[in-house]
Formats: structure tokens, sequence, C-alpha cells
């Protein structure tokens, strides 16, 4: 677990130590120690919320150079739906993006809206062929996967085993370019997503659904932007190349697959704290009648992503306007589109919370911790280094933090000492310059 | 003895009926802790919180008492409310005697004892008219 790559990282010469971004963690995966908000990698889920917290810009989402296209002799662009919402779309449509990625260098472009168009089609076939398990819950945000794995893992015989469109597309833009270019050997073509998300950068590097991931380098869009601009204001005629209608479209939107499911029993949620109160809902096993549950880490779905430039308010009124301009699909999903949609393996508990492999070890552990605990203020001032008193205690039965690194009884300490010296100091004989004194 | 046992001991309040679930969530995060198996731990939460809802709706409040040892996980709700005159009746999937506003709330369908029967090993009904009701759930850890 300890090689396990991670997007969201500390630039540590940034960091103040400021404790912001520990409270703000969904799995309390950070501690300040030595003045530096550390991740703790077994628990971070990549979801970003401490990017947005920090107010010195001190955790950073790290995707690959641009450079790394050079490594291969073909290259595909995957753009995500979020990439169209970064645009006055009235002014640079879908078909000009698409051109100008074809412009700075890509060979081919197949959009991620078409890969979600085909996942929203095996969901549905899914779903209809195993009807015991319910709700389902959406495979597509790599964040909320590992949020299960993580803090809710009864509930990983909940998700849908079906690829996330990223993954479905590097598979079938893979296989159409390899088709209309023939002696092109698979190895030969790099396949590049254009990403608003660090999840999915950690979830190519460390996949969990498949055993290696088709997709060769992540892109933000951050870093795209300004190069994509500059080529949408050369192009007179934009290429004919769009292959998705709107219900792969409107994906960048919380919403927008939970919509393409066959059911009036769909529930959509976005914010990973959100998230989590759904989410413990169904660990009691209520919402049994919902059917499918489309769950988002970012605030408004992806088009919230910490790699994106757009406010997202404003990306989610030009999704709006996509509807008016599209039909649900340009091509029907065809029996090709679909081979290989299904996950190679099911996600892994990853188990962070447990105190020792041994219960009876466990359960002294558990004691020594209430015991800390009642020692400690409980008012989670954070200035340990740890989001709560709660999770100081428990990082102190871990041996991980000590008691006085809690002001407070640190404080106490120094003080009861101060006392004790006072009174042995009483105690002490009169000093010989009294002595001279008296003499 | 003592080191290999694990108690809890929750008030279950009927005031304020938002915090109802508490008790169960707390046990729910302290097994975990105790890494023990997701699946058992479902079952004990889901059990515990049918127990704990019904002291707060049919025996205005109660309290909870949760033994942990390696072996097993045994909760015992006990209230002081009204009692059930025939349990035998009240084990009947769908019986119930909850008001109309109880159901508006989405309780009522007298599935709570028959749950806990099938989500935990053991559970034994105690039930005295005008005294009050002590239900307790086993769950065992190592089967
Ligand atoms: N602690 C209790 N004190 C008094 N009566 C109870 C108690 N627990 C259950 N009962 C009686 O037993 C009946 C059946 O309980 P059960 O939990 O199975 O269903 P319910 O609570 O009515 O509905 P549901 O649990 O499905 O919301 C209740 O309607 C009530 O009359
Ligand atoms: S990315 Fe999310 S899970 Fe990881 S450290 Fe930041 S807030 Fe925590
Ligand atoms: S909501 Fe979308 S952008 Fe955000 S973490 Fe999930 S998949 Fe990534
Ligand atoms: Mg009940």
């Amino acid at each position: 677990m300890s090689d396990y790559f991670h997007s969201i990282v500390l630039e540590e010469e940034l960091c103040k130590g400021c404790t912001n971004c520990i409270k703000k963690c969904p799995t309390d995966a950070i501690r300040v120690q030595s003045g530096k908000a550390r991740i703790m990698k077994e628990r971070c889920i990549d979801c970003g919320e401490c990017v947005r917290t920090c107010p010195y810009k001190a955790k950073v989402a790290v995707t690959d150079p641009l450079e790394k296209m050079a490594d291969f002799k073909y290259t595909i662009a995957l753009p995500a739906p979020t990439l169209y919402l970064q645009y006055d779309i009235s002014k640079f449509g879908r078909d000009k993006i698409m051109t100008a990625l074809k412009m700075i260098g890509f060979d081919y472009v197949y959009e991620v809206a078409r890969g979600a168009e085909i996942v929203t089609k095996a969901s549905n076939i899914y779903l209809d062929k195993n009807k015991e398990t319910r709700p389902m819950i959406s495979s597509a945000c790599p964040a909320i996967v590992r949020l299960i794995q993580v803090r809710f893992p009864s509930l990983i015989p909940q998700i849908m085993p079906i690829k996330s469109p990223m993954e479905v597309s590097a598979d079938n833009a893979r296989r159409e370019f390899c088709e209309k270019n023939p002696g092109v050997t698979p190895d030969e073509i790099g396949v590049f997503f254009i990403s608003p998300c660090a999840a999915k950068m950690t979830s190519v590097r460390n996949p969990i659904e498949v055993s290696k991931s088709a997709v060769n380098g992540v892109f933000s869009i951050k870093s795209l932007y300004f190069k994509l601009l500059k080529q949408m204001g050369k192009i007179k005629e934009p290429l004919n190349i769009l292959q998705a209608g709107f219900s792969g479209v409107r994906w960048a939107t919380i919403g927008g697959e939970a919509k393409g499911i066959e059911s009036d029993n769909i529930l959509y949620v976005d914010g990973v704290q959100n998230v989590i109160k759904i989410l413990e809902q169904l660990e009691d096993d209520k919402l049994t009648d919902v059917d499918f549950i489309e769950a988002a880490a970012c605030p408004g779905g992806c088009l919230g992503g910490p790699l994106t430039v757009e406010n997202m308010y404003v990306a989610r009124t030009r999704n709006f306007r996509f509807k008016s301009m599209l039909p649900k699909l340009l091509n029907e999903v065809s029996d090709v589109e679909l081979e290989n949609t299904e996950f190679e393996r099911a996600p892994e508990h990853i188990d962070v919370t447990t105190l020792d492999e041994d219960i009876t070890k466990a359960m002294q552990k558990l004691r020594n911790m209430d015991e800390l605990y009642k020692m400690l203020p409980a008012l989670d001032c954070g200035a340990c280094g740890a989001p709560t008193c709660r999770a100081l205690s428990e990082d102190i039965v871990r041996g991980k933090a000590k008691l006085t690194d809690c002001v407070f009884v640190l404080k106490d300490r120094v003080r009861n000492l101060a006392k004790e010296m006072m009174e042995l100091e009483g105690m002490l004989p009169p000093t010989l310059d009294n002595k001279a004194e008296g003499r | 003895m003592s080191d290999s046992t694990v108690k809890l001991h929750y008030d279950i309040d009927a005031e304020d009926f938002t915090t109802a679930g508490e008790a169960s969530s707390g046990v729910k995060k302290t097994l975990t802790r105790l890494g023990v198996n997701p699946e058992l731990i479902k079952r004990i939460s889901i059990a515990m919180y049918e127990a704990e809802i019904n002291a707060v709706i049919h025996a205005n409040g109660g309290f909870a008492d949760v033994e942990i040892t390696p072996e097993m996980v045994k909760v015992v709700i006990s209230d002081n409310g009204p009692g059930i005159p025939c349990v035998e009746d009240a084990m009947k999937p769908g019986w119930s005697t909850a008001s109309n506003l109880v159901r508006e709330m989405g309780f009522g369908a007298g599935m709570g004892l028959p749950n806990m029967k099938r989500y935990t090993d053991e559970m034994c009904v105690e039930s005295e008219v005008g005294v009050g009701t002590k239900i307790t759930l086993i769950v065992y850890l190592n089967r």
C-alpha cells in the first residue's frame, strides 16, 4: 500500500501547517506533523476537497506532462464531457474543440461522452438481468468507489460492475483506430484522457476494476485550456467528427448518468459529504426501493472537478443549452461497443479502521483510546494536527502521536510541574547569601 | 476476562426523533475499529437499529447495553414501556399497532421484529404488559 500512487500531494514548501484542510477530509487522512499537512496514503481517496480548501494552494493534483505524447507513435485524445463546458459554446462549439485537439497533435479523438452512452446501455442491461441487489451504485466516480472501499465495505457488492466511461472509451478508441488504420498495433497507440479529475489520474495508475488501465496518460483540462483556445481561433471549417448525443454529453453534470437509467426510482447526489450521508442510509438497509444511485464526489458532478477552469455554475448553464441543441443519441450503441464493458475484478475492502488484527488486542486499544479521549478537552481544535480529539486518541494508540501533542494537556502538565517546583523551592534550605546576611 | 470484553451503554431518548439510531451507529463504529467482518457489522447494526426505533416509537425510549467479546456481540435493548400483549403476534411479518402518524413517518410496516430475527443468530423477547420489554440480540463472530 505504501507505494500506492496518489494524484493529490502536498507541496511541502507552500504548506503553512494552518490545519484548514484536516477537517475537510472525508476520510480523516490528513495530519499536520512538524508543521506540514501530510496525507496518509492508504486513507486518501483523491476527492480533491483539500485542494479546494487550502488557502495557500499547497495541496495539488499531479497529472502527466504533455511530453508523454512523444512516447507513442500514434496518440488518441479522450476528452471528458466537462471539457465542452469550459468554453463559451456559441463561439467554441464541441466540433471546434474536437478539431483543436487534432491540431495540437492527436491523431484521433474519441469522446468519453460516447463511452458514457455505452456504459448507460450496459448498465441498463445489467439492471434488467440482475434484480436481487438494489440499489446499485454508479462506479463512474473513482473517488466514491474508493470511499466505499475505505469507509463502507458492506456496500461493495452494490457497486455497478460496469467499467467507467474512461476505460470503456479507451478500449473502443483503440479498437476503432486500429480498424481504420490497418497495420497499426494497439501498443503503438497512446491513449490520453483529458481530465477534470484527480481521482481519475489515480485510477489510471492504480486501476480498481481492471488489472491494467487502457489509458496511457492523463492530462488536466487546466493544462490544455489555453492551447486549445489558441487553436480554436484559427479554425475556419471544423471537422465533423462528433460521436455522442446529449445523453452522453450530460454526464458532466450530476444526474446526467442517472437520467439515462430505465427506471423512475433513481437518486443522484453530489459533494462528498452529501454522498456519505446517503451511503450511511444504504448501510442501514434503507432506500431499498431505489434502483440506481449516481454519486459524484465533486459539487455539481465532474464539472466541479478540481482540474477544471470554468466556474461550475457557469459550466452547468452551458450543459442546459446542449439539451436543446442535441438529439439524445447520434448513433445507437452496437454490440461490438458493448464488448468487455464488465468489471474484470471486484473492488476490495481497504481496511484502515481496524486497531489490531487480533481482536483481543484491538479491544485493549479501544479501551486505551477511550481513556485517552477522556483526558482530552473534546474541543476538536485541530492544534495537535489531528482533525478531532477522537482522531488524536486513535493516533496515540496506533503509536503515531503522543498525549502531549494536545496543547491543553501540555499546558496542564507544565502548570503542574511549575507548581511542584514552587513547592520544592519552598522546602529548600536558606541559601549561602542569606546565611551571610544573618551573620 | 474483563480484558476481552467491551461494554457499551446508551440511553435511547424518545424526545428527539432525529437522534434515533445513534446507539446502533455508535456500535457500528466500535465494531469497525475491532476489525469485525463488515457483513456481520451490517447485520448487527440493522437489527439493533430496529430494536432501538421500537423503543422510541412504542415505549417512549429505553436503554441499550452492548457486550462485545471475541466470540460474539450481544445487544440488549430494554424499556419501561407498555409491553407487548402477545409476542407471538408481534413477531409476525406485517403485524403492527403503529398509529397513522407513525406510519406517515415511514415506520409501522410490522417488519422490525421479523428483521431482528432474520439478521441475528439468536433473539429473545421478554415482555410484560405495563412493565416493559427487553429484547436480546446475539450475533456470533466466528461462524
Ligand atoms: N418495545 C416495544 N414496546 C411495546 N410494543 C412493542 C415494542 N416493540 C414492538 N412492539 C409491538 O410489536 C409490534 C410489531 O413490531 P415491529 O417492530 O415488528 O413492527 P412496527 O414497529 O410496528 O413496524 P416497523 O418496525 O416495520 O416500522 C409493534 O407495532 C408494537 O405493537
Ligand atoms: S484528496 Fe480528499 S481524501 Fe485525499 S487527503 Fe485530500 S481531502 Fe482527504
Ligand atoms: S465527481 Fe467526477 S471529477 Fe469529481 S472525483 Fe468524481 S469522477 Fe472525478
Ligand atoms: Mg419496529
